[in-house]
This record gives structure tokens, C-alpha cells and sequence, in this order.
């Protein structure tokens, strides 16, 4: 489990996670905020649908991608929180027929 | 379209530095960065990070304070938040900044100062969620304060040691160090030892780091092997062989760590020239002494252009501004001397550090079963199957397979993909040489793009 | 030196389908090809198996492409089948959109030409707005009508080549890469091809080697007057199915995968594959005006390549009058033309003899 050591909220906003409200402090990232709330999967691989979730954490990987707001493919780890904003897990677009 | 005499492209060590060093000699200097305040991941959150926390991320961290202040009152135009997406003839740079649509700007000289990205260490199970790397860890304690109480670090390395340490700190050391470097490595590493005592304050930093982890009961597993994380759709476990014996450690967290390599994606997407730097085992822009690539005007400073560390870093930043400033008519020889001679004392460390914590054989060159490209989920077995018929190299590899095409654009696989091809057809790594990078360097809207002024070319079919 | 039957200069999609052919015919066949690096134009395909449009002042040209989409879904099974890559070939129609009026009457003018040339074989019709919605839902306001052709399809490029290199190795080809092409000559009743690395000989030799088709021609007594044409590619990130993957159109395809690819551009600059931030504007541009729900996808890719052009834009096959046995395969559409160079063009070299009606192909054609 992730949790804040030294540091407590103190400028509350709230953001929604596949329709639960979670407080967050502002100024973080989405992936930090998410990851502290317990969250570990973010996305469905793109070709097997695996879950996977924020690997690198620095913008490298995009393993944290997100639905942010309806906008698919968002970076969480590179997106700091907003108020209100709606997240959701980015499912894999397509399934591809073969390989 | 604004032109500067330099633009720089990073703000971690390095970038602050030339560009605190190209302002004072002159130069008109426009600095990019990705994230939103300077810092880079060494000095990450340097200017808002509250003082306990400071505290914990030791007197390294603590000295980038300084540096920021210094940056920020210099008279660089800083642009936060901004991602460079091309680079087109002539230096003229396109970044992008979130909501705010696409930008230009031309310089007369560029560096580069993108740093490093941790080494990708394929093993079984890494993608599984709960699998970070150690860095990324460390990213969380600098930003947020937040820590995983319940976390198995894996790997070799420097910072597998300092982010166990700041964690302790915190009041939640890791579960256990599982430590990839082979028994009798130290040995090997022996005979740069000697050299490596003028720069005695890193080994005396390591030394007490290791020192308080093992007072603090924190378990170390050396010469560890076989390494799988298990899980179906999360970590579960972390399986190895230490010392022959077959260890299994339940864990809900995983950090990983062989060490960093430079960021490639910008110099390769100039078609700058590369070597492959066997100490480091990691491709390097080649570079002339003092820093200048094979395309004329582009400079690496920092870690892209060969890990040396952050006091590097800045050392490097200043010596590549005042090279610019040389050649814009400045004399800066005697000041570019003196730096030349504390880089040298610096760097005295690194052949016993990389000798010491090489990357482990089978994350360097995984076996057939391991997944290698994390977003194309394209394995290792996969890349020998097209070398076998006939891909002489990783961007044949790259059209037969997709591997490397998906959104990381090849950050995650490109120097994995590599090294199984040359050690596949028994070939030195350099001829096999890395994947060609095309713009975007990240991903960009469909919109922004159409956005940026455009030139007209016939389009009726052929 | 063993001899084999056939030397393929090139393992690009002309090469690769050429050789694959022959080694179908029981033919001993060897690939020789540049390294990793190289300009590589399948590697920058778009990706369409394309006929409408095709050969408007060459007839048989038309005719050509029209036989290689009639053989490509059998192309398409074979490699499946017999390799397990899907290529995704999907034959459901292709279209064309216009624009502007003035795109779309000069593109009525082609359409019925063709259909002058071809009667009501052609297949292609002109569709306007209204009929064009109710196949291709999401066009832009700036789409004024198009032309819709059944004999249209488009497939993984990548895959192909993949798929082809795999069926011609099981079939006994055998593939160098790193063996740049740099001399040929005629050695008694073979050819002898040198490349840095290695020698080679056969009885007969393929010239398939795009843009080096020119130099090497000149070896073996054949003009192949070729020039670089350079395109720009953007491919977008995975995006849900919509109707563009069943119905591609001449720049905007879905891939099987999910990503759009948007096209193109011609662009005259000789030898340049660099990719340039003005061209991939425009391109994206237009493919927001045809579909404007394309605007919220991320660029994730650019490709930029070299197209093969001849100076009509339409292919070169010949056989050497002075050096019998040497063939040459130039075009630009190496994905659409792959079944005619398997099906239809490979047996002619096996014969050692194009047949009469290819005679219109020979560059004796620009010596006028």
C-alpha cells in the first residue's frame, strides 16, 4: 500500500476513479493520486488486455495511460490532478482479429 | 518565429546549469522543459518539497535548491510544461504545451539535457501492476511524500541502495533488497578501486547506506538469480535463486533496478552519430571533447551523453554553455579547463561503480518466454523468430513484428531489442546499432498538429 | 559457387513477391538485400490494394492491377495458411473523397475516361455526398463526393512482407541481408552478382532493387530510368473500429490494429526521408476535413519514404536484349501489385520470357 509519510492533505480537491470520489492533494499527479488510493491497474494491455499499471512514473513508459475527462490515452503520471476531473480505466481500443 | 542563440532542452542538473552559464557569458537561451517546475527526477519537487521530507532525501538532494534559485534568477526564457515533439532542419524546435496547442522557436545552438531513463529490465511477471521501478519509487517519496510500505526492491545498483535508505527513513524500510550482482563481482571491481578513492565521498555515502540497512535488520539476498515476479493479474510474490537456494518472498510491490542509460529518443532523431559505450552496456551519442555531436550545433549535456550523476551533470551543463559562448567569440578556455579537472575527479568513481553493479545477463538478454515490448506485448522469442528470418536488424525487426511501434515508441525495448539481435546473430551490438526515431517524440493530437503552419504538397492519387 | 535458378536483387514487397513466386514454381531462388538501414520504401507503404484510378493513360497498366486484385485474395490465403501471418487483406471496396468541386470534377473526368477504356467492366462509379454517407458515416463538410470501386481493398504492408519472406524460406528461398548489390556481370551462361560480403550466381537475375534498379540496370544492359518520389505517413494511435476499416479511402485507412494511417504527400527532394513538421500539418489537416473525428487521436508514428517513380508513374517490366536472362521490376506499388508479381509475373521469368502484351512496359517507352 502507498501512503504519505511527513505530509498530510492540505489543499483538498476531488477527482472520480471509475466513479469513486477520491481526495487528493493538489498539485499531484493523477498516477500518485490514483496510487495512493490503492489503485494498481490504470489500463488493459492493448493486444491481450492484461492489466497493467504505472511502471516508470517520469513520463517513459505509458504504461499509467488513462481516460482523463472522455480524452483517451492520457498520461497519468505526467498530468497533474483537477478538480472534478473524471478518470477511468483505458481499455484496450481494439481487438486485434489475428496475429 | 522567436530565435535564440541557444535553446536547451531538459531542466534537470544539467539544463539549469548551461543555461545559468550561457546567460551570465550572454547568450540569449530559451530552456524547454517537460514537467511542470525545474528539477528534472534528480532535484524533482526541489522547490516546493517541505523541509522534514528535504530532510529525508539527504544533503545531495537538499544542494538543488540552490541550483534552482540560481536558475530561476538567471534571465533564460523557462518554459515549463512544454514537450518538444520535432526538430526540424535549421534547429527549429516544436514543442507542444498541455492545453495550449503547438510552438516554435529556432536557435543558434541546442543542447540537449534529457537525462537518463532507467534501464528496462525484462523479466517474468514486470508487467504485472504493482512492478514499478525503484526510480519510480523515489519519484513518489520527492513529489507526494508517498511511500509503499509493503515492497521488494530488485535489481543492482547505486540507487537500489538510496531509495532503501530514504525509505527506511521514512519509517518503512523494504521488505528485502534482492541484489543481481554476482559473488565475486566486487573482486572485479577491486582494481578500479584505487582510482575510484578520489571521489571517496560517493563509496563513504554507500558504505553508510548499506551500513544502516543492515543494522535496521533489512534482508539482502546477493548473487540472485532467476528472478520471476508471480501474479495473475497483480504481484503476488517475488521467486529467485540466491547463493543456489530458491527463495519466494510474498509482496504486493516490486521496485526494479539495473542501473540508467542515457535518453536516446532526440539525438537518434537527428541522426546523430552513436557508439555503444561496453563499460555503461548502453548506447551514447558520440561526442567530440567537449561535448558536441556529429551534427554541428547539437550538444549533449548531463546524463544523455553517458551517465555520470548529477555533480556531473551541472559540471557538464556549464562546460557545454561556455563552449557555446566560445564559439559565439566568448574566451572561456581557462574557466572550461577548471571544470574539465573536477569532471575528471568526479567521474573517477564510475569504472568501479559500473563494474561493479553491471546489469545482470538475464535482463540484458532475456530468455525466449519474457516479454520485451511492453506495449506491442512482443517477446523476446518473437525477435529471435524474425532474426532467424533474416531481420538483420531492429527496425526490420520493428516492421515484422510492431514491437517498439506502440505509444513508448521504443524507450521501453529499443536497447533490450538490440542486444538480443546482435547477441542472436553473434554480432557487435554497434553494427546492429537502434531504432530510427521519427517525430512525434511523443505522442501529439491529431489536432494540435494540423494546427502548426503547414505546407501544401499534391495529394490526388498516383 | 553453387548456381541456383534466380538471383532477386532487393527483399523489399517487389522483390519478395517476385521470389516467392519462382520458389512456388519449384525454382531455386536466392534474396539478396541491403542491411537494416536502408531506404526501404515498403517499409513507408500505405497499405491499399488499389485499382480505381490506376493507369488512365496506359491501359494495360489498369488491366495489370486489376488481375493482381483479382489473384491477392488467394495471395492472402496462401501466406495464412501456410505461414499462420495474417496479412488482413480486406477486399470490401475502396474510395476515393474529393474535397473541393474542382477535385471532384476532374476526378468524374478520370472515372469516365476509365470507363471509356474499360466499359462496364470498370466497376468504379462516382457517388456524391448522400451516397457517400451511407457508407463512410463521420465525413467532414469539406467532402463534396468521391468514387467508390468493389475491386478495392487494402492490408498490413508489414505483414506482408513478413508473411512473404516466411513462405518463400519455407519453400527453400534462401535470404542474405547485409548484401548490398554493387556489381553484376554475365559469366558463361550465369550471372555472377557481387556484394561486399559475398558472391553470387545464378542463371538468371531479378533486378528488384527500387531506386537501385538504376545503377544496377546499367550492368546489365538496362535502362530503368526510376527517380525517388518521397511520401510522409502519419499513424495515429489504437482507436476503436469505425467504417473506414472495412471501406479504406486513398488517405485515410484503419489499420486491422486499430491505428489510422493518414496519407500522403509527393514530394520532389531527391534522396531526404527526413520527416518535416510542415508536410505532417498538412496531412493532418486534411485527414481532420475528411473525418473530423479524427481530431482528439494522438500521432504516435511518422514515416517517410521514397517512392519509385518511373517518369509516367507506371511500372517497368523488361528483360534485357543484350543480356538475356536479366530482368528488371520497378513500381510504385508494390502491396497492390504483389499478386501480379507472384501470380502473373514470376512464371513469365521462370519461362525466361515476358509475354508479348507485357512489351508495353519496357522503357523503350520514354525513348521516343
Amino acid at each position: 500500500m502507498f501512503k504519505r509519510v511527513m505530509t498530510e492533505i492540505r489543499n483538498p480537491i476531488h477527482i472520480e476513479f471509475e466513479g469513486q470520489t477520491i481526495t487528493v492533494e493538489k498539485g499531484e499527479t493523477v498516477a500518485a493520486a490514483l496510487m495512493l488510493a490503492g489503485h494498481g491497474k490504470f489500463r488493459e494491455s492493448s493486444v491481450t488486455r492484461e492489466d497493467r499499471g504505472p511502471f516508470c512514473l517520469m513520463g517513459v513508459c505509458f504504461e499509467c495511460l488513462v481516460e482523463i475527462d472522455g480524452t483517451p490515452n492520457r498520461q497519468a503520471c505526467m498530468t497533474l490532478a483537477e478538480d472534478g476531473m473524471k478518470i477511468r480505466v483505458q481499455k484496450a481500443a481494439f481487438e486485434e482479429a489475428t496475429r | 518565429m522567436k530565435t535564440h542563440d541557444v535553446a536547451i532542452i531538459g531542466a534537470g542538473p544539467a539544463g539549469m546549469a548551461a543555461a545559468i552559464e550561457a546567460t551570465r557569458n550572454g547568450l540569449s537561451t530559451i530552456i524547454l522543459d517537460e514537467n511542470p517546475a525545474p528539477g528534472g527526477q534528480i532535484y524533482r519537487s526541489i522547490e516546493t518539497v517541505p523541509d522534514q521530507r528535504a530532510a529525508l532525501l539527504g544533503p545531495e538532494y537538499v544542494s538543488g535548491r540552490s541550483l534552482a534559485a540560481d536558475f530561476r534568477a538567471c534571465s533564460a526564457e523557462y518554459v515549463a510544461a512544454a514537450t518538444v515533439w520535432n526538430i526540424d532542419a535549421g534547429l527549429q524546435i516544436h514543442y507542444s504545451i498541455a492545453g495550449k496547442g503547438s510552438a516554435q522557436v529556432t536557435a543558434g545552438s541546442l543542447i540537449i539535457a534529457t537525462g537518463a531513463i532507467e534501464r528496462p529490465t525484462p523479466m517474468p511477471g514486470w508487467t504485472l501492476p504493482g512492478v514499478t521501478t525503484a526510480g519510480a519509487l523515489q519519484v513518489l517519496l520527492k513529489a507526494q511524500g508517498a511511500i509503499n510500505d509493503d515492497v521488494v526492491l530488485v535489481g543492482s545498483g547505486p540507487l537500489l541502495y538510496l531509495v532503501a535508505d530514504q525509505m527506511l527513513k521514512a519509517g518503512n524500510a523494504p521488505r528485502a533488497i534482492v541484489e543481481t550482482v554476482p559473488s565475486g563481482q566486487l573482486l572485479k571491481a577491486a582494481r578500479h578501486l584505487p582510482k575510484a578513492l578520489k571521489a571517496f565521498s560517493y563509496l563513504r555515502k554507500g558504505l553508510s547506506m548499506m551500513r544502516r540497512l543492515s543494522k535496521a535488520g533489512v534482508p539482502v539476498y546477493g548473487d540472485a538469480s532467476s528472478i520471476v515476479v508471480e501474479g495473475t493479474n497483480k504481484v503476488e510474490a517475488v521467486r529467485f535463486l540466491s547463493k543456489g537456494k530458491q527463495h519466494r518472498i510474498e509482496t504486493t510491490g516490486v521496485g526494479l533496478h539495473q542501473g540508467v542509460i542515457p535518453n536516446q529518443q532526440i539525438t537518434r532523431l537527428l541522426g546523430c552519430e552513436h557508439h555503444w559505450h561496453e563499460s555503461q552496456q548502453c548506447f551514447v551519442p558520440a561526442l567530440d571533447d567537449r561535448f558536441e555531436t556529429s551534427v554541428e550545433g547539437v550538444f549533449v549535456a548531463g546524463d544523455g551523453a553517458g551517465i555520470g550523476g548529477a555533480v556531473s551533470a551541472v559540471l557538464r551543463g556549464r562546460l557545454v554553455a561556455m563552449r557555446i559562448a566560445e564559439k559565439n567569440g566568448r574566451d572561456t578556455r581557462l574557466e572550461q579547463r577548471a571544470i574539465q579537472v573536477q569532471l575528471a575527479q568526479d567521474a573517477a568513481v564510475r569504472p568501479f561503480l559500473e563494474t561493479l553493479y553491471a546489469p545482470s545477463p538475464e535482463n540484458i538478454v532475456p530468455a525466449d518466454d519474457v516479454m520485451v515490448c511492453r506495449c506491442e506485448e512482443i517477446s523476446a522469442g518473437q525477435i529471435r523468430h524474425a532474426v532467424d528470418l533474416g531481420a538483420p536488424g531492429p527496425n526490420q525487426v520493428k516492421s515484422y513484428l510492431r514491437c517498439g511501434m506502440g505509444p513508448c515508441q521504443g524507450r521501453m525495448c529499443g536497447t533490450t531489442v538490440a542486444t538480443i539481435i546482435a547477441e542472436h546473430r553473434q554480432k557487435d551490438i554497434k553494427e546492429i546499432d537502434y531504432y530510427r526515431i521519427r517525430p512525434p517524440l511523443k505522442p501529439l493530437a491529431l489536432s494540435e498538429l494540423a494546427s502548426i503552419e503547414s505546407e501544401p504538397t499534391r495529394h490526388t492519387p498516383l | 559457387m553453387k548456381s541456383v535458378d534466380t538471383i532477386v536483387v532487393g527483399g523489399g514487397l517487389v522483390g519478395a513477391a517476385v521470389a516467392y513466386g519462382l520458389v512456388r514454381l519449384g525454382q531455386t531462388v536466392e534474396i539478396i538485400d541491403e542491411g537494416d538501414i536502408a531506404f526501404r520504401a515498403s517499409r513507408g507503404n500505405f497499405g491499399l490494394v488499389w485499382f480505381q484510378g490506376k493507369g488512365s493513360d496506359m491501359p494495360e497498366y489498369s488491366r495489370w492491377t486489376r488481375g493482381s486484385t483479382e489473384v491477392w485474395p488467394d495471395l492472402a490465403e496462401d501466406l495464412r495458411a501456410e505461414t499462420g501471418v495474417d496479412v488482413n487483406y480486406f477486399k470490401k471496396g475502396g474510395v476515393h473523397l474529393c474535397l473541393s468541386d474542382e477535385a471532384l470534377e476532374t476526378h468524374s473526368d478520370l472515372i469516365r475516361r476509365m470507363h471509356n477504356i474499360h466499359g462496364p467492366e470498370y466497376g468504379a462509379r462516382i457517388l456524391d455526398r448522400k451516397q457517400l454517407d451511407d457508407i463512410l458515416p463521420g465525413l467532414g463538410n469539406d467532402v463534396v463526393g468521391g468514387s467508390w470501386s468493389p475491386h478495392d481493398g487494402h492490408a498490413s504492408p508489414l505483414y506482408l512482407l513478413r508473411a512473404l519472406h516466411s513462405r518463400f524460406q519455407q519453400l527453400g528461398g534462401v535470404y542474405h541481408s547485409g548484401a548490398r548489390a554493387e556489381f553484376i556481370e554475365r559469366d558463361g551462361n550465369d550471372f555472377v552478382v557481387r556484394t561486399p560480403v559475398s558472391t553470387h550466381r545464378a542463371n538468371k537475375v531479378v533486378l528488384a532493387a527500387g531506386l537501385g534498379n538504376r545503377p544496377l540496370g546499367k550492368m546489365v544492359g538496362l535502362n530503368v530510368p526510376v527517380n525517388p518520389l518521397k511520401g510522409q505517413i502519419l499513424v495515429t494511435e489504437r482507436a476503436a473500429p469505425t467504417a473506414t476499416l472495412s471501406i479504406p479511402t486513398t488517405f485515410v485507412r484503419q489499420a486491422a490494429e486499430g491505428s489510422f494511417l493518414l496519407g500522403d504527400s509527393h514530394e520532389d527532394v531527391g534522396f531526404d526521408t527526413s520527416s518535416k513538421s510542415a508536410i505532417m500539418a498538412d496531412i493532418a489537416d486534411r485527414a481532420i476535413r475528411t473525418f473530423p473525428f479524427l481530431k482528439d487521436l494522438r500521432v504516435v508514428r511518422s514515416w517517410a519514404a521514397l517512392r519509385v517513380m518511373t517518369p509516367d508513374g507506371c511500372p517497368i517490366y523488361e528483360q534485357s536484349e543484350t543480356h538475356p536472362g536479366a530482368f528488371t521490376v520497378n513500381c510504385h506499388s508494390g502491396v497492390t501489385l504483389a499478386g501480379a508479381h507472384a501470380m502473373n509475373l514470376a512464371p513469365m521469368i521462370a519461362a525466361g520470357h515476358l509475354e508479348d502484351y507485357m512489351s508495353v512496359f519496357s522503357a523503350e517507352r520514354f525513348n521516343v
